[in-house]
């Protein structure tokens, strides 16, 4: 075989780590500087920490109302979409529905749809038609939990479909034996079996709706905005405030690199929709 | 003692969600590319035009060099990802002190926001601020400029791109690679095949299909970037980096040519698919399709 030398191999990697590392530690760079100290020669070095950008960033009430909106969509559509997931994946698992493979395959498909396609129908929609008196969807945070379901609900239930199909199907017969309604199966005996992988759908799913931009800054305008639309605002509006702009991106990374460690295992899989088991 | 009714209850839920928010947009989408329907026109009422916005489409230039570039940049982008993490994936394969941590942070840039690194890198490259302009002056004399050089724009978002997505690339075809089977390498060794010769003959067929779907996630991927770009160079200069997804938000979109925009966007669907249908004609045997069909089933 062949000679291997991991501390070279190890010396490529530093190298690789450094330039994954480097756009995000620049940004951290930035975002800790004042106006004054970021133009000129380039130091990587932070001298003081100026907390001004991040003070201003989170006393900013229009900033507060898009962070509380982004934990309120992300957080319900992660709750909804693994509760339904989970229903749905143990109907496709434990009962012989005519179809369930190809509604499996279908649920899927929605994923692989380009978004620029939903986004002229649904502003449509929402605006137009999913509209009672004076209320509309549009501009809610209903209306965002709601959407990103379609493209969380695939990932989340062939993530589940998996753990599910894992359980003995003996442990809720026997249950079942035991007089134990469907209800009290699915609470007793799968949810406590499957609590590692509902974690870690939950959180993907978070993570996946928190990073959302596209339809956030399509379906809503004033009252449900979320913080990556605020994000993208500083680049339109106000694009000369870099400083801030570093703070508010750092804020909106905070979440990718809380999660990072739980959740890192999965994300491949995850995103190749299990096309790529690890 | 199952009644398949209990389970359409359970499954209820999830198939409304997915229908109110899923295929009714698709639908009302593939009506509405078949009207003619302009909210500020003279009659703002949706009217039937049968083809015409397609036939309006196949000769509008700007939404052709739109694709153009598009395809140039999925094309760049995952040509580079595919072989920097086909090199990544193989350094991987060998024993690396501290491989945990290596891999926790080449994962990092999959789940930062598209939003996040464009900002990352606007911050990178912004003329005054940013290294890149900085030091590409200092060290080589180039100026760097993404409002005014139309190629550095281009690459810029390249670049981008291969930061962002090929830890992706990296770590399913290091999945790939782990899964295959020792006793061919070492028959090919015994046989006195070069390294080339075991990567051209071994490797490479026994991992095609991990490639093949890694290249298609890619390229769906790839074909409909859009935040990242809009943050980056906001489709600029001039219009060198509007690619096609953002092209149907920004331009088409506002304009309110609902008919158009529809059509725009289905058009840019069909060939999305028309374009990995043929990379799959064209890159898979017959064989490996029935081997495969018959792995899945």
């Amino acid at each position: 075989m062949r000679r291997e030398r991991p501390w070279l191999t190890c010396l490529f990697w530093c190298v690789a780590s450094l330039v994954t590392l480097f756009p995000i530690y620049w940004m951290f760079v930035v975002s800790a500087k004042s106006r004054v100290e970021l133009f000129g020669r380039p130091t990587f070095i932070i001298r003081s920490f100026f907390s001004e950008n991040y003070t201003n960033t989170l006393t900013d009430p229009t900033f507060q109302g898009y962070m509380i909106n982004s934990i309120v969509v992300a957080t319900s559509n992660a709750l909804l979409v693994t509760t339904l997931a989970l229903l749905a994946t143990y109907a496709l698992s434990r009962f012989r529905l005519v179809g369930s493979d190809n509604i499996f395959f279908w649920t899927i498909t929605n994923r692989m749809a380009p978004p620029a396609v939903f986004l002229l129908p649904l502003f449509l929609l929402y605006t137009q038609s999913f509209a009672a008196g004076g209320w509309k969807l549009y501009d809610t945070r209903l209306g965002l939990i709601l959407l990103y379901c379609v493209f969380n609900l695939p990932f989340a239930i062939w993530m589940l479909k998996g753990i599910v199909d894992g359980i003995p199907k003996e442990l809720d017969e026997a249950a079942m034996v035991d007089g134990a309604s469907t209800w009290q199966v699915l609470l007793r005996v799968i949810v406590p079996l499957a609590r590692p992988g509902l974690a870690v759908t939950a959180i993907l799913t978070w993570v996946f709706a928190w990073n959302e931009y596209l339809f956030a800054a399509t379906l809503t305008s004033v009252h449900a905005r979320t913080i990556t639309t605020g994000l993208a605002e500083f680049v339109t509006v106000t694009g000369t405030n870099w400083g801030q702009m570093a703070a508010t991106a750092t804020i909106t990374l905070l979440p990718a690199l809380l999660f990072l460690g739980l959740v890192q295992r999965h994300i491949v899989a995850g995103l190749t929709f299990g096309a790529v088991k690890e | 003692m199952r009644s398949p009714i209990v389970g359409w209850l359970l499954l209820a839920p999830t198939l409304v969600v997915l229908f109110v928010f899923g295929v009714l947009p698709f639908l009302y989408v593939l009506v509405t590319g078949f009207t003619e329907w302009n909210a500020f026109a003279a009659d703002p009422t949706a009217r039937f035009a049968g083809v015409e916005n397609y036939r309006q489409l196949v000769f509008d230039g700007q939404f052709l060099r739109s694709l153009w570039n598009t395809l140039r940049f999925a094309f760049f982008a995952v040509a580079s990802e595919l072989v920097l993490g086909y090199l990544l994936a193989q350094l991987f394969m060998r024993n690396v002190p501290f491989k945990g941590f290596f891999r926790t942070i080449h994962t990092l840039p999959l789940m930062v926001a598209p939003v996040a690194v464009g900002a990352t890198w606007r911050l990178l490259t912004i003329p005054g601020l940013g290294p890149l302009p900085y030091y590409f002056d200092s060290w080589f004399g180039i100026d760097y400029r993404l409002g005014s050089f139309v190629d550095q724009a281009f690459f810029t978002t390249v670049v981008m791109d291969v930061w962002h997505w090929t830890p992706l690339v990296t770590l399913t075809l290091l999945a790939g690679l782990s899964a295959l089977p020792k006793e061919p390498f070492e028959q090919a060794q015994i046989d006195g095949a070069n390294r080339w010769q075991v990567f051209w003959h071994v490797t490479l067929p026994m991992l095609k299909p991990v490639i093949l779907t890694t290249v298609f996630i890619r390229m769906m991927d790839a074909l409909r970037t859009v935040d990242e770009v809009w943050m980056l160079t906001g489709g600029g200069p001039g219009s060198a980096t509007r690619y096609i997804g953002l092209y149907i938000w920004r331009v088409v979109f506002p304009k309110t040519d609902y008919g158009y925009g529809a059509a725009m966007s289905l058009l840019t669907l069909y060939l999305t698919i028309v374009l990995c249908w043929l990379l799959y004609a064209a890159l898979v045997a017959r064989r490996e399709v029935a081997r495969l069909k018959s792995g899945s089933a």
